[in-house]
């Protein structure tokens, strides 16, 4: 018996969720295309728990319309709805073995035990757990409890399967094994998947496409390469890959090319799709640490003098903390071997590959 | 789900139209009229024997047929179960209540709609079912409009939680309310109530310069603070040594706070009669040693006091127990490592820490003296307190409902009070530094001074404790205490004889009619009480509802009502029609399971928080609906705790007293009453035989059933066992 596929799309019309006074989700609509990998994005209390939820059928919309598969699925409950969820705690049921708890959609879904049985094992083989089925959640460890619920959630064959921060109780190693084993099975089985996390890179590794959320609404919609290359506002900007944010002043604009004033300097920011939307005047230029680059000569060209506050060795890169008239800026470099020490005045140029404009 | 509300039409139909509507109780043949037809129902009985006021019920009933009838979505369906359902119950209630056994029951409607041909009597099987149909439509009417998320279920859980509650708890204590009003010609009077609550015998305080009594508001709350002080101490004592110390034998500690369970409450008093009685143990050695003549000192304040203090310091140590266990060990180490000495460390951190806790303690305390029943009606003397003149004002030559239930206000109060300022203060000054982290670091040492306190107040009084429990043990084996020491097993075969007649064995002692209906009344009351309360509890904690926080103080708040109260508003609410049953087994379990409830929702409460909330919700992602989850999820890892629960209504079930004893009738009398009466007739030997053989089978009971459940943990804490020995009062 195999697993089989029930992709459906999934789309929020306007929907917002009160608790009370407090909004947690204000007015959001997105739609997900069947087979996508979709992740929530955003900081703690963003409303991307919640939308996760919402989509699961644990929390109801207090108005707006979601559809799942092109139907209203707004008021009905999670029982009934054909989305399941693997939580950020696995949530497996401690007084049944692995297999039982695989198994437990099918079976108070109606199938017979036989069969549910067989199609546990096709689950738990799937993850590469079939020789568990018999032991207890708690004789697992973590990362093969994980693997158990997310096999327990593919066996139903899901139209939308859930993520919530499913690698937050992971250590760092396996964190990444999980993540590339999630995204595989993922595009293996063609699911669609919304996936929660406040780990941007985690994000960037796995997603089709990234929600970016921020106070209870979409900050951004996009691929990976969009949210890092072209982020629409500055948080975007500083919650994906880290920015620098520099008050600059748009000069010009001329074949896909910003003119941009900084300080004394004049910059041409390339591939400005979004500063091409804004008028002439106050913006904000985002700077990606590694493109600062730190030059010993001073005061020549476009550069900006700058004093090392604070150097840091890491090992794979060195971290500045520096001091300019543009304000503190932070600096990633990956030349270890000959490393600028604290205290010294050096030249700051960006690199053409990694800063853009943002609206203030 | 749509099939379901349709069941609940049709039930509602079947009782009544098909099933007799009033109860066949000994007061209803005199109004049955004669000839009814099928089994009386009410469709019949409405038509046929001139009671038209049942007829109207038709409406919503009628209403019911139409929601079903209507498509599954139209706008209209919710709404008729709603207002049916509704209706239906409020209709079926005012008759009830405005329709007696002769007619109108307040003389004003009288006057209004003239008399009526006939009465009525109380809700049968017919009436229990259609109201409770009615409910279920009114609930489902809720959900269907998307209150409670749609979940039919929860809604009628809600729903029959809150009407019971309503009807064994509230009602009952509306009674009493309006009958200390009672005017004496059934109408309510204002005058009346405020004469009997200012009674000069329950106010006067001409104690304090005459050698007269004072009032017994003043004699209550005296006992109440005095029992709440000395407990706290005892108790506060018996944590530190328990906690704190290397102390060895904290094994036999810890017994002690199993005793206050197994033990009927009065039995404490018998102890200490056995040795401080005019022929105990203790004033015949100080007779012949010292020429102390016996004399009768320990009736009255001095024995209430000491048998109070005897019988709620386990209480207050188990309270205690947690408030010190509760202290992060890290906080005194912080101290310490600032410089403070043992001593400072207690006075500046440890100290201040409890203080909430002690606080709390001592309201228990406090709680619980004003509450006790069994020990002031023996001990007593001259020493009257409110529980024990609510009893005489109702069973006395007295037989004074109104002033009953006027005392039962002042009771009432005195313990709402209390126990709104419990909760006040553990809700705003609790410092319990616990967390779901462990806190590494050990306890420092107790200051030498309070160590040497600690063990000086706590060894003593446990031996005296443990002394007093053999006395009790022992003295069912002698011929008759102090007079003739003589051991014998008469008492026992008295109490528990055994012969073989002709028909086989016969049950030829005295006490085991009694035995057998009270373990009847314990083993039916254990699993409702289980039921409503994790049923309860699974709605506290797992679903969110508008108003929730008023259901839980609702639900906690029978916690605060004196059994004493209970009773006799039991006995007020339920002798007469529409509800009716006095002198039946049904009305102690009603009033057993409804009394210690409150302790079930806690334990299940305490379960309930600790299995994580996402497990539900995977559950419900996968398909399963809530009744499936509770089911295959929550009911199999809460099984420790439901087998705990179990135990412990069914052990309080047999040694509760103070509420039942107003309900027992000669056909069901209780093992708990039943010694009572022999101890007021002086029969004290059965009396003791019978109690202790009550303490070996609770502590039988107990000890199988803790290793039963011990073993069957999944890895997880299950009780809290503070929840489960915390009692109603």
């Amino acid at each position: 018996m195999s697993i089989a596929t029930n992709a459906a799309g999934v789309e929020f019309r306007n929907v917002t969720r009160r608790y009370g006074q407090a909004v947690a989700v204000n007015d959001v609509s997105f739609s997900i295309r069947a087979g996508d990998l979709v992740t929530l994005l955003g900081p703690s209390g963003c409303g991307k728990t919640t939308t996760l939820r919402m989509i699961a059928g644990l929390e109801m919309a207090s108005s707006g319309t979601i559809l799942i598969g092109g139907k209203d699925m707004t008021r009905l409950p999670a029982t009934d709805r054909n989305v399941t969820m693997v939580f950020q705690s696995y949530a497996l049921f401690p007084h049944m073995t692995v297999a039982e708890n695989v198994a437990y959609g099918l079976v108070v879904g109606g199938m017979r035990k036989a069969e549910a049985a067989e199609k546990a094992a096709a689950g738990l083989d799937l993850v590469g757990l079939s020789r568990y089925g018999q032991r207890l959640p708690s004789e697992l460890s973590g990362g093969q409890q994980q693997r158990v619920a997310v096999a327990r959630a593919l066996v139903l064959e899901p139209e939308v399967l859930l993520f919530d921060e499913p690698l937050s109780n992971l250590d760092a190693k396996l964190r990444r094994k999980m993540r590339d084993d999630i995204r595989d099975l993922q595009q293996k089985l063609g699911l669609t998947s919304v996936y929660v996390t406040h780990d941007q890179e985690e994000a960037l590794a796995v997603s089709d496409r990234i929600i970016v959320m921020n106070r209870s609404v979409i900050a951004q919609i996009g691929t990976p390469t969009d949210l890092y290359r072209r982020p629409r506002d500055r948080f975007v900007a500083d919650f994906i890959g880290g920015a620098n944010l520099i008050e600059a002043e748009l000069i010009g604009r001329a074949d896909g090319v910003a003119t941009v004033r900084v300080g004394h300097a004049v910059l041409p920011v390339p591939d400005a799709d979004v500063a091409a939307d804004l008028p002439l005047g106050g913006v904000l230029l985002a700077v990606r640490p590694n493109a600062i680059r730190l030059r010993a000569e001073v005061g020549t060209g476009n550069g900006v003098p700058v004093t090392v506050r604070k150097a840091t060795y890491l090992g794979s890169h060195m971290e500045y903390g520096l001091t300019s008239a543009l304000g503190d800026l932070f600096a990633i470099d990956t030349n270890v071997v000959n490393p600028v020490p604290a205290g010294t005045t050096v030249t700051a140029r960006f690199a053409d590959d990694g800063v853009m404009v943002v609206p203030r | 789900m749509r099939h379901s509300s349709a069941l609940w039409v049709v039930l509602g139909w079947v009782g009544f139209a098909l099933l007799p509507w009033f109860s066949s109780a000994a007061t209803q043949l005199s109004v049955n009229p004669p000839g009814a037809g099928l089994a009386g129902s009410a469709l019949i009985d409405g038509l046929a024997n001139g009671r038209w006021w049942l007829v109207p019920l038709l409406v919503p009933l009628t209403a019911g047929v139409g929601a079903v009838a209507l498509p599954r979505h139209h706008p209209l369906h919710p709404w008729l179960l709603l207002v049916g359902g509704a209706v239906g119950l409020l209709w079926t209630v005012v008759q009830g209540f405005a329709i007696g056994l002769n007619g109108w029951s307040w003389s004003g409607l009288a006057a209004l709609f003239g008399p009526l041909p006939q009465g009525q009597g109380a809700f049968g099987l017919g009436a229990a079912l259609t109201m409770t149909a009615f409910l279920f439509q009114t609930t489902s009417g809720f959900a269907g409009l998307g209150c409670m998320k749609g979940d039919r279920f929860t809604a009628g859980a809600i729903g029959l939680v809150l009407l019971s509650i309503a009807l064994f708890v509230f009602l009952p204590v509306g009674f009493v309310l309006s009958s200390a009003g009672d005017g004496g010609a059934g109408g309510f009077s204002p005058l009346a109530l405020w004469t009997r609550l200012t009674a000069p015998d329950i106010w006067r305080l001409n104690c304090l310069y005459e050698s007269r009594s004072c009032g017994v508001v003043w004699n209550s709350v005296f006992l109440a603070t005095m029992t709440g002080l000395l407990t706290t101490l005892l108790g506060l004592a018996f944590a530190l040594v328990a906690v704190r110390t290397g102390f060895r034998a904290k094994g036999l500690l810890r017994m002690l706070t199993v005793l206050p369970i197994i033990t009927p409450p009065f039995v404490i008093s018998l102890a200490v009669i056995l040795l401080f009685g005019r022929t105990g143990t203790v004033t015949l050695a100080l007779a012949d040693w010292f020429g102390i003549p016996p004399s009768r000192w320990i009736y009255g304040l001095p024995g209430v006091l000491l048998t109070q203090t005897l019988a709620f310091t386990p209480i207050a140590f188990l309270v205690m127990i947690g408030v010190v266990q509760g202290i992060g060990p890290s906080l005194e180490e912080a101290a310490q490592t600032l410089r403070a000495s043992l001593w400072v460390t207690f006075r500046t951190v440890t100290w201040p820490m409890m203080r909430p806790g002690v606080a709390n303690a001592f309201l228990i305390g406090f709680i619980e003296s004003l509450a006790d029943f069994g020990n002031p009606l023996i001990l007593g003397g001259n020493y009257d307190v409110l529980s024990t003149k609510i009893y005489f004002a109702v069973v006395g030559a007295q037989n004074d409902p109104g002033r009953a239930a006027a005392l039962g206000i002042i009771l009432l109060g005195l313990c709402l009070g209390a126990f709104w300022l419990q909760r006040r203060w553990l809700g705003t000054k609790s410092y319990a530094t616990v967390s779901g982290k462990g806190d590494n670091g050990v306890p420092p040492a107790l200051p030498t001074g309070v160590r040497v306190a600690a063990f000086a107040t706590a060894i003593p009084w446990a031996v005296f404790t443990f002394i007093l429990y053999g006395m009790v043990l022992f003295g069912g084996f002698t011929e008759n205490w102090g007079r003739n020491n003589s051991l014998t097993l008469r008492h026992y075969r008295n109490a528990f004889d055994l012969t073989w007649g002709e028909h086989g064995l016969i049950w030829a002692g005295r006490a085991w009619d009694s035995l057998f209906t009270t373990i009847q009344v314990a083993g039916l009351s254990a699993p409702l009480t289980a039921a409503v309360g994790l049923m309860t509890a699974y709605l506290l904690v797992r679903q969110r509802f508008a108003g929730q926080g008023a259901f839980e103080f609702f639900t906690m708040l029978s916690f605060a009502i004196p059994g004493t109260v209970i009773g006799v508003s039991y006995i007020l609410a339920f002798n007469q029609p529409p509800v009716e049953l006095t002198g039946t087994m049904a009305i102690l379990i009603l009033c057993i399971v409804f009394r210690n409830m409150p302790v079930s929702i806690r334990a299940g409460v305490a379960a309930m928080s600790q299995i994580d909330r996402s497990l539900d919700e995977s559950s419900l992602t996968l398909g399963a609906g809530n009744l499936q989850t509770i089911r295959r999820v929550i009911l199999p890892l809460l099984r420790p705790a439901i087998v705990a629960s179990l135990v412990y209504s069914f052990v309080r079930a047999i040694t509760s007293i103070s509420a039942v004893i107003f309900l027992v009738s000669p056909q069901h009398e209780l093992a708990t009453a039943y010694i009572v009466g022999r101890v007021e007739q002086g029969d004290f030997g059965l009396a003791i035989a019978y109690s202790s053989a009550l303490i070996v089978l609770m502590g039988a009971v107990i000890a199988l059933i803790q290793l039963v459940v011990g073993e069957r943990r999944i890895g997880r804490r299950t009780t809290d066992r503070l929840a489960l020995q915390e009692k109603p009062v």
